[in-house]
């Protein structure tokens, strides 16, 4: 086997020196009526180039090639070259965590910066050094409130990613967390006066998303305003980290879980992706994940080591604020590299191309169907409501080799034959115009004017 | 210090600042395309949500990220220079093909929602996967939604507690050996579950006397890891399982040490009812620094209703999909279906080696924990004379009469161009020393290992000062975590 370094005679010598007759000596300890007999029935070995081709096959039965119009929590925005030159490095990919922090000071600066730079763009003191992905950053800051409040009753946005409320409602299922869903309004934002009367003495917290699982940029300040009369915290989810480029960071929220994944992170069919949590500092101790600090060695030289451990499975078994151990470190390194890449100016620069193209493409769809939540600034996703199903539409222009926008009855009833769709700086004026063109040919003639019109027909 | 230069030599390594101190307006490391639908009017768009200034963010040209990340990397050890033993972490070789592959522009492109139709190669990957760890643990069904190992814990835990609701009673508590994980107990108590101690016995073993008394119909599921964090093959398996069964518990097996057991012995066999795997360890998928990980939960029959939605199904038409209709699903973990691009690389392992090179790889790694254990015998105390499967527990027992402690042992061995072992774990050995080689390493290496370590036991009896404040030939001396938790500073500032 190739990757195993020992010849037959090496092995020998091992057993000889160890005092071993034969390897089976070493496996005395089980059993015998359970050791396994028989060779195990998965594939035959195979050489390097079969593997590869096996998975190129794979690959290109997988969708390669087509134009995407999907996001809803996983964008498709240009991954930089050295990116992957740089994550490549063994001495990053082959690292275990920074537990000794002596010979792993290149990974414990680049968390540092990490943790800088999420600070600086999510407008928050402190920032952990990854969580899984967004949805289960989202579901233990909700944990993190009820340590924080003392309190147990969550209200949660409908307009929070679906998949992120099934995750948390998982979550909390065991941890006596009643939750009350809050709808959204007539412009895609959360309803405020449902929220003002979700909102109890009991409440630990309350999670919105923005911009929301409609694209819609919610109304932070105002959503706080109700939230903290209350004595309870607010909680936003961010799922498109390129939105900070051009939007308001929530500066109100308690705690912000982000999922970084638009951040230089591949698709990837849904993961490795990279969840953040960011707070106040006040917060920092009921914080989960691992930390990052700076300290001096014993020459007084900067240096930095995993700090705040006492929060930590390892030390506080079950009494820690979070059981998890592993995070996603090598995907932290792809977001830490993108942000250094884009940079102050280049983010900006780039959400303000996501901007245009979703603003054209929601301008020439609203020309022949309805683009619901016009009334509120959205990001780069918006939806779409058709006389034909999203169904029907999206395996009409599959053909074309593109995939359209996600339909939404699934998880919103109520919207219809309504789909969300989305651009980014991937996202070609040919693309969206050949689109727009095929959901026309259903949608009959022209509406001229019709983005005024479904404002009116919404409100 | 003359015996150092056999595996490490010092040699000249950059100095880097943050990035942030690099930084200076107008360098820049991106370029976008020309816009080719309408600039638009931010401010009329966004109105007061527009954000008008990135902070402190970095400008940078693309030369000096290139410079400034292959610096840092040089300050990180790493498998790929040398051994590097930590025990119950699994640090095995990385195969550069599962990177390869991952990266092929179908699989990293591919859109979790895109349509099932053309998702037929992310699917199979998904099944093919599955199969194949089904097959190794002897289960019957299994989830690939967990992000690590922990989160496969809980998912796991979750899985329990639906099981015994179904039974008409969640039950209270969750029976953890003093020996495991700390992430066990932790993950019991996220799923509302009281956590009891079970003292190991002389052999550092499970107490089945003890687990007898503590057994009753409140307890809901046994914590195990097998072998156990000594590195021990619980022989009493058997009779643990009948425990638990007799009193309708489960058997959880935590598989962070299934490297010891792969193609060999299949949990499924002796009595587990659902265990989780640890791609990031057993198969090879890479530890990039602290993840991504993965952690599959493999469980049996009674237990698959309850699995994670969505599940993976073959469909009346012979093309793979998801099932999302799962009444009685334990809920989602995950947003998605998992970490999608560590199964190809685990599949991509898999592959590489096939039922022989599994096997193979197995023995390999029980062999060399068994030959380190060897060669340090009488250098260091063993707390547990148990035959040990992939790894071995030391303890400082010798040296700290020295005032020399594992943690010190273990920063000079850095001197000597290695990785340290696993230091003060499992809680039930004092001041342990836990080495786990792994398969991936040669005789020659793991002699130079060996010779490091009994160089280092001299040293403690002949200069214990010289282990003490090790190391020595490190960019940085020992970090003053006190000060670090103290007064934490957890970003950078501008001055």
């Amino acid at each position: 086997m190739r990757y195993l370094p020992k010849s037959p005679a090496d092995r020998e010598a091992l057993l000889r020196a160890i005092g071993a007759r034969s390897i089976d000596d070493l496996f005395a300890s089980i059993p015998p009526e359970y050791k396994l007999n028989r060779n195990l029935k998965v594939p035959r070995q195979m050489a390097e180039s079969e593997i590869v081709d096996w998975f190129r096959e794979r690959s290109r039965e997988n969708g390669d090639g087509y134009a995407r119009f999907l996001g809803a929590g996983a964008y498709h925005h240009y991954r930089p070259v050295i990116i992957d030159s740089l994550i490549s490095r063994g001495e990053f990919l082959t690292a275990y965590t920074p537990y000794q922090a002596e010979i792993s000071q290149g990974t414990l600066q680049s968390i540092f910066e990490f943790q800088t730079m999420i600070c600086e763009l999510t407008g928050m003191e402190v920032a952990n050094a990854s969580m899984y992905d967004g949805s289960t950053a989202a579901a233990e800051a909700v944990m993190m409130a009820v340590r924080l409040t003392g309190r147990r009753s969550v209200a949660v946005a409908r307009s929070l990613h679906p998949e992120y409320r099934e995750v948390l409602a998982t979550y909390g299922r065991h941890q006596q967390m009643p939750m009350t869903p809050v709808g959204f309004a007539e412009n895609g934002r959360v309803d405020m006066k449902a929220l003002e009367q979700a909102i109890t003495a009991e409440t630990a917290c309350v999670l919105i998303q923005s911009p929301n699982f409609f694209g819609t940029i919610e109304g932070v300040a105002a959503v706080a305003d109700l939230v903290h009369k209350q004595g309870a915290l607010l909680v936003v989810s961010i799922a498109e980290a390129v939105s900070l480029g051009i939007v308001e960071p929530p500066r109100q929220a308690d705690i912000i879980a982000m999922e970084a994944q638009s951040f230089g992170v591949p698709l990837g069919f849904g993961g490795p992706y990279c969840g953040v949590i960011a707070t106040r500092e006040q917060f920092v101790r009921q914080m989960p994940g691992r930390l990052a600090g700076q300290t001096t060695d014993r020459n007084g030289k900067r240096g930095f080591v995993l700090t705040l451990a006492t929060r930590e499975q390892h030390i506080r078994r079950e009494k820690a604020t979070s059981n998890i151990c592993t995070n996603q470190a090598l995907v932290a390194l792809m977001v830490n590299i993108f942000m250094t890449i884009y940079g102050k100016v280049g983010l900006r620069e780039l959400a303000k191309q996501n901007l245009a193209k979703t603003a054209y493409a929601a301008q020439q769809f609203s020309k022949h169907a309805q683009v619901l939540f016009g009334d509120a600034p959205r990001f780069n996703e918006f939806v779409v409501q058709t006389s034909e199903s999203p169904q029907a539409i999206n395996s009409r222009i599959l053909g074309h080799k593109i995939v359209g926008g996600l339909p939404l009855k699934k998880f919103y009833p109520e919207l219809g034959n309504a789909a969300l769709w989305c651009c980014t700086e991937m996202t070609t004026r040919t693309a969206i115009d050949t689109a727009v063109g095929l959901v026309a040919e259903s949608e009959g003639s022209a509406r001229p004017g019709a983005e005024t019109d479904v404002e009116e027909v919404t409100r | 210090m003359k015996h150092i230069t056999r595996k490490a030599t010092r040699h000249v390594n950059q100095n880097e600042g943050l990035i942030f101190e690099k930084s200076s307006p107008g360098k820049a490391a991106w370029k976008l395309p020309p816009l080719d639908v309408p600039e638009v009017d931010t401010a009329q768009l966004l109105g007061s949500f527009e954000r008008k200034d990135l902070g402190n963010l970095p400008e940078v040209s693309e030369i000096e990220i290139i410079r400034h990340f292959t610096r840092l990397s040089t300050w990180n050890y790493a498998i790929d220079l040398g051994m590097y033993p930590l025990g119950s972490c699994t640090m095995k070789y990385n195969p550069r093909v599962n990177e390869v592959v991952s990266r092929f522009d179908g699989l990293a492109n591919a859109h979790p929602y895109q349509p099932e139709k053309i998702s037929q190669g992310a699917l199979r990957i998904i099944r093919t996967l599955s199969e194949c760890l089904i097959e190794i643990t002897g289960m019957d069904a299994i989830t690939l939604q967990p992000a690590a190992g922990a989160h496969g814990e809980m998912t796991g835990l979750l899985l329990v507690r639906a099981y015994q609701q179904s039974k008409g009673h969640p039950r209270k508590r969750i029976l953890i050996p003093d020996s495991a994980h700390g992430t066990n107990p932790a993950t019991a108590a996220m799923v509302g579950y009281a956590v009891e101690n079970l003292k190991s016995n002389a052999q550092g073993m499970v107490d089945v006397g003890a687990l007898a008394a503590q057994m009753n119909e409140d307890v809901a599921a046994l914590m195990l890891t097998n072998p156990n964090t000594l590195g021990v093959f619980e022989q009493d398996i058997h009779k643990i399982a009948d425990i638990m069964h007799a009193k309708g518990g489960l058997l959880y097996m935590d598989g962070a040490n299934m490297n010891a057991l792969v193609g060999k012995v299949r949990p499924g066999d002796f009595g587990v009812d659902l265990m989780h795997l640890n791609l990031h360890k057993t198969f090879s998928t890479p530890h990039g620094g602290g993840g991504p990980g993965s952690g599959p939960v493999a469980v049996k029959k009674m237990l698959e209703p309850f699995l994670p939605a969505p599940v993976l199904m073959t469909k009346a038409d012979g093309t793979l999909g998801f099932d999302y209709d799962r009444p009685q699903s334990v809920g989602r973990v995950r947003a998605f279906y998992g970490n999608f691009g560590m199964f190809v690389r685990a599949l991509a392992y898999t592959l590489a080696n096939g039922p022989e090179g599994l096997r193979q790889t197995t023995e390999d790694a029980v062999l060399n924990a068994n030959y380190i254990r060897k060669g340090l015998e009488g250098a260091y105390d063993l707390p547990y004379a148990t035959p040990s499967m992939h790894e071995v527990v030391f303890s400082d027992k010798i040296q700290a009469k020295k005032g020399v402690r594992t943690m010190d042992i273990a920063k000079r061995l850095i001197d000597y161009g290695f990785h340290p072992y696993t230091t003060a774990f499992p809680l039930i050995v004092p001041g342990a020393l836990m080495i786990e080689p792994t398969e991936s390493e040669s005789k020659e290496e793991m002699d130079l290992f060996i010779e490091a370590m009994r160089f280092i036991a001299e040293e403690v009896e002949e200069d214990p000062q010289m282990v003490l404040s090790a190391p020595h030939s490190t960019r940085v001396s020992r970090l003053d975590e006190v000060a670090a938790a103290r007064k934490p500073v957890l970003r950078w500032k501008p001055s």
